[in-house]
């Protein structure tokens, strides 16, 4: 079941969309420190993208050269048919909702939403109907003449999307806006995020470390590790296709199986199937909801199905499902997702389909 | 958590001092202003509204006052001239060096105040550096009288003394500009001008009204720069104060001026506060 | 680790003019001082340009001037007694303000702080008035009672900020592990706020050397360095003074370095440090 994997994918497929923003070889050094090593990517008109990476991954470096507060040490942007990166960021097309908001605190809302529009040269005409707009946008209309430091945060940074959105940007960043917030605010604002998106139809660049929310709100997502872009697809390939191992235990929980190929045959410990791999080391990406316990026999204990057994080291509750660590003879240990369930008692027996079995690459070593 | 005695012991000792040796000696002050003084340089301890009567009434008290506010307020705005874009320069601008600037900056604070007015006095006299520098360049041929024992002199160096005053908490208040506002003023589009103006300056308000009310109010004040530079045109109310505690012994009348400076700088204390309050976001 | 750059508000044309005018408040700043440092070499006298006859002469004359030194004397002296004084009465009023809860709270603290912001000479006379009322004779003494009083505001801020700044999670852990009020207050509290008071004793004494607006007033008939030159100038000008003006720039110098050092120790930010170098100026 070998399957070819492209680290880059191509931009969604459809002939009506353009690319918005060239991102081409882009490396960022401070000092020593490379930060940003040849980034290629692009983004789409009206998509949701999310640049995905743990702290230290250069995701927030790559925000800041696209909206102009650094500059990259080598690389281009194009946005458009034409350069960005020659520009200050008080003249790109860009604009940012920011990690802690940073609203002007001298300002009222309707103040600091106008902000933008009063600043621009000529300043824009009907501002007040504008700003009434965008606030009316973000449902927060009553707030007009707040100061900043009197509302929530989560109503803080509603005014911040209303302050970005109100001067109808080609590209909207979003540094990790919804960290601040707690847990159900944040679920409740993915979801606003996402729809606000599709209303306005702009192209929306959002950077965030939280996977979860990355497969909620995005249409693609762009998973950076040390610098470098280890894999950009939509969730649902992100997830069911990992290109590496590192996207594997990124994306979601995993089982590594480290295996060996000989004439057509992968074996793991003291498991083996049949597969169409090429001979030599393997490296395997096995989702913990795709082992299931074994029934004793009938239609659901299906020949080419791999079945091992195992006692229940821990069990970790989560609602609806658990995620079981099982050990078994041989020492190898699983995770493994089921329905929840009493009891485990002594050595229970597990099956998976060798197909869900997905190979991926070691991921490149990195300085 | 703290016991009474803790507080007793922590609160006690620093409020009977301050309790003798301020409130009390301003009490005395109050006492003061209101007794006069006899032909025999005698206090007479009857109370009266002379005091406050000539200084309302006798022209060279009201006419002070008025230059001594008129220096205080050129020196607050020319400190403040000098001491902002310094400040702006630092916060915004010197990146690493900003530390080794800014000990720069406060260590003219840390020479002494007499030091300092001496140099001034050095420089300025008609036999001094600058006035001989300029004829040895032939830039002029006389000395400049104007340059000692003038206002001019007095707000010089006073104004070379107090700008460092307000260069500190305009420094702070700059450096307490969230950089993150800079960038999202930038982000929605204005230019670095404008972001200065719209975001920066407000909110660096407080800072500078601190700055000036200390100018102003040591300005005010002071005795020795118009003692040593001010000549017989620089004349200060504290100096007059100064004479009326010393030759011209005339407590009464010296501790009804005192009063009335007090009474100042505190309204002024008080109106600086309400405004910076009203100024701060935070 | 992610190194952001803070970002500059500045264009090209304009960060020119900022340099520019940085450059010139400095020269404006130190030139006089430089002036003086130089002509306290000048053979012929203060003034004059260009500066000649360079020599030694004037150092010659001020350490034979035994006057100057008794001043000197006099005024350490002061200086470390005020020292006591103002952290002895200080230390106790920071812990009061940071700690304690008590009515007229508001109060005291500007009754503490307030002789920071006033000018020396109302300070200065009203203490006058008060000795003269307890008929207590002028003297070092006196001087002593004035800088103190003048200075506990600016031991105060100092060891108030540096309360401030002592995690209260390192008291709490101390009392959870058994340490009660007072143990803790001498194993936690104190080593952290070790560095304010240092700070502080330096910054007074050298407040207390140079200060000379409320020494006016109290003066007895020992004279206190800077009211000793202060003499000297109404009788004339000679670069004598210039060379003790330069000997105290040095030691100026010198703890204000020292003083820096112990702050940024401290890790200070630029608003307590601020705020503390001001209101120590105002007191001198």
């Amino acid at each position: 079941m070998a399957t070819s994997i492209n680290p880059v994918e191509p931009a969604v497929n459809d002939a009506s969309s353009s690319s918005l923003l060239s991102v081409r070889n882009v490396a960022k050094t401070f000092g020593k420190n490379v930060v940003l090593r040849d980034i290629s990517l692009e983004v789409a008109e009206g998509e949701f993208l999310t640049i995905l990476g743990e702290s230290g991954s250069g995701k927030t470096t790559l925000l800041r050269i696209i909206a102009g507060f650094e500059s990259a040490t080598s690389g281009e942007l194009w946005m458009k048919g034409e350069r960005l990166d020659h520009l200050p960021p008080y003249k790109r097309r860009v604009n940012t909702v920011f990690q802690h908001y940073a609203l002007f605190p001298h300002l009222t809302v309707e103040q600091n939403v106008g902000y933008g529009l009063r600043v621009e040269n000529p300043p824009q005409p009907d501002i007040a109907a504008r700003v009434e707009q965008a606030l009316a946008r973000v449902q927060m209309t009553t707030y007009g003449t707040a100061k900043p430091s009197r509302i929530s945060g989560g109503q803080q940074q509603r005014v911040a999307l209303a302050r970005a959105l109100v001067k109808r940007p080609q590209l909207l960043l979003l540094d990790e806006p919804l960290s601040a917030l707690d847990a159900n605010l944040r679920r409740q604002m993915q979801v606003e995020l996402k729809s606000l998106q599709r209303e306005v139809g702009i192209s929306f660049v959002f950077v965030t470390h939280d996977q979860e929310e990355a497969m909620v709100m995005s249409d693609r997502i762009a998973l950076l590790r040390m610098g470098e872009l280890e894999q950009v697809a939509s969730p649902r390939e992100i997830y069911s296709r990992p290109a590496t191992a590192y996207t594997a235990q990124f994306i979601g929980h995993t089982n590594l199986l480290h295996g060996e190929v000989g004439q057509g045959v992968l074996r793991c410990h003291s498991l083996a199937w049949e597969t169409l791999l090429n001979d030599g080391p393997a490296l395997l990406s096995l989702r913990p909801e795709n082992i299931r316990l074994s029934p004793e026999s009938g239609i659901d204990r299906p020949a080419e199905s791999v079945f091992f057994k195992g006692k229940v080291r821990n069990r970790a509750f989560h609602g609806a499902t658990e995620l079981l660590q099982v050990e078994c003879a041989d020492g190898l240990i699983f995770s493994v997702r089921t329905a929840s369930r009493a009891d485990f008692r002594g050595d229970v027996e597990f099956q998976f389909r060798p197909a869900d079995a997905i190979p991926v690459r070691e991921s490149a070593e990195r300085k | 958590m703290f016991s009474r005695a803790y507080r007793a012991a922590v609160t006690v000792p620093p409020l009977m001092w301050v309790m003798t040796f301020l409130v009390v000696p301003y009490f005395l002050m109050f006492c003061y202003s209101f007794w006069t003084v006899s032909a025999s340089q005698t206090i007479v301890h009857t109370w009266t509204l002379d005091n406050y009567r000539q200084l309302l009434a006798v022209n060279v008290y009201r006419q002070t006052l008025l230059r001594s506010m008129w220096i205080a307020a050129r020196v607050t705005l020319f400190s403040l001239i000098l001491g902002y874009p310094l400040a702006y320069f630092l916060s915004f601008h010197a990146g690493g060096r900003k530390e080794l600037y800014y000990q720069l900056v406060i260590i003219p604070l840390w020479v002494s105040y007499l030091v300092r007015a001496y140099a001034w006095k050095t420089i300025l006299g008609s036999e001094g550096v600058l006035n001989t520098l300029l004829q040895y360049v032939h830039l002029t041929h006389h000395p400049l009288e104007f340059l000692l024992y003038s206002p001019f002199a007095v707000v010089l160096t006073l104004t070379h003394i107090y700008t460092p005053f307000t260069f500190l908490p305009i420094y702070a208040a700059l450096e307490h500009v969230p950089r993150n506002l800079v960038e999202a003023s930038n982000d929605l589009g204005a230019s670095p001008r404008q972001t200065f103006w719209r975001v920066i300056f407000p909110l660096s308000i407080p800072g500078v009204l601190a700055g000036a009310t200390f100018a102003f109010v040591l300005s005010l004040g002071d005795f020795l720069a118009p003692a040593l530079l001010g000549g017989p045109s620089g004349i200060m109310i504290s100096n007059i104060v100064v004479s009326l505690f010393g030759a011209a012994y005339n407590w009464p009348l010296g501790a009804a001026i005192s009063l009335c400076m007090l009474a100042l700088v505190v309204s002024l204390l008080f109106l600086s506060e309400r405004l910076e309050k009203k100024w701060s976001f935070s | 680790m992610e190194l952001l750059v803070s970002p500059t508000n500045v264009t090209s044309s304009g960060s020119r003019w900022l340099l520019l005018h940085a450059v010139l408040v400095f020269a404006f700043l130190y030139l006089p001082i430089a002036i003086l440092i130089v002509y306290s070499f000048n053979g012929p006298g203060v003034g004059g340009f260009p500066p000649r006859n360079l020599t030694f002469d004037w150092y010659r004359t001020l350490f034979a001037d035994g006057a100057i030194w008794q001043s000197v004397a006099n005024s350490l002296m002061v200086a470390a007694i005020t020292v006591v004084i103002a952290l002895g009465l200080g230390i106790p009023a920071a812990l009061a303000l940071d700690r304690a809860q008590f009515p007229g709270k508001a109060v005291f603290r500007r009754l503490v702080l307030l002789p920071l912001i006033l000018p020396g000479i109302i300070t200065g006379l009203s203490l006058l008035m008060l000795f003269a009322r307890a008929q207590i004779n002028l003297s070092l003494m006196t001087i002593v009672l004035g800088h103190g009083t003048a200075l506990i505001s600016v031991a105060t801020t100092e060891v108030f900020a540096g309360l401030q700044k002592v995690d209260r999670a390192q008291e709490e852990a101390s009392l959870d592990l058994g340490a009660n009020y007072w143990q803790t207050f001498w194993r936690v509290t104190v080593p952290n706020v070790k560095l304010s008071i240092i700070g502080a004793a330096l910054l007074i004494f050298t407040l207390s050397l140079d200060e000379i607006a409320v020494s006016f007033f109290l003066i007895g008939r020992e004279n206190t360095l800077p009211l000793e030159i202060w003499g000297r100038l109404r009788r004339g000008i000679t670069p004598e003074i210039n060379a003790i003006s330069t000997i105290i720039f040095v030691f100026s110098l010198m703890a204000i370095v020292t003083w820096y050092r112990l702050r940024t120790k401290a890790e200070a930010n630029p608003e307590i440090g601020a705020e503390l170098i001001e209101t120590s100026a105002q007191a001198g």
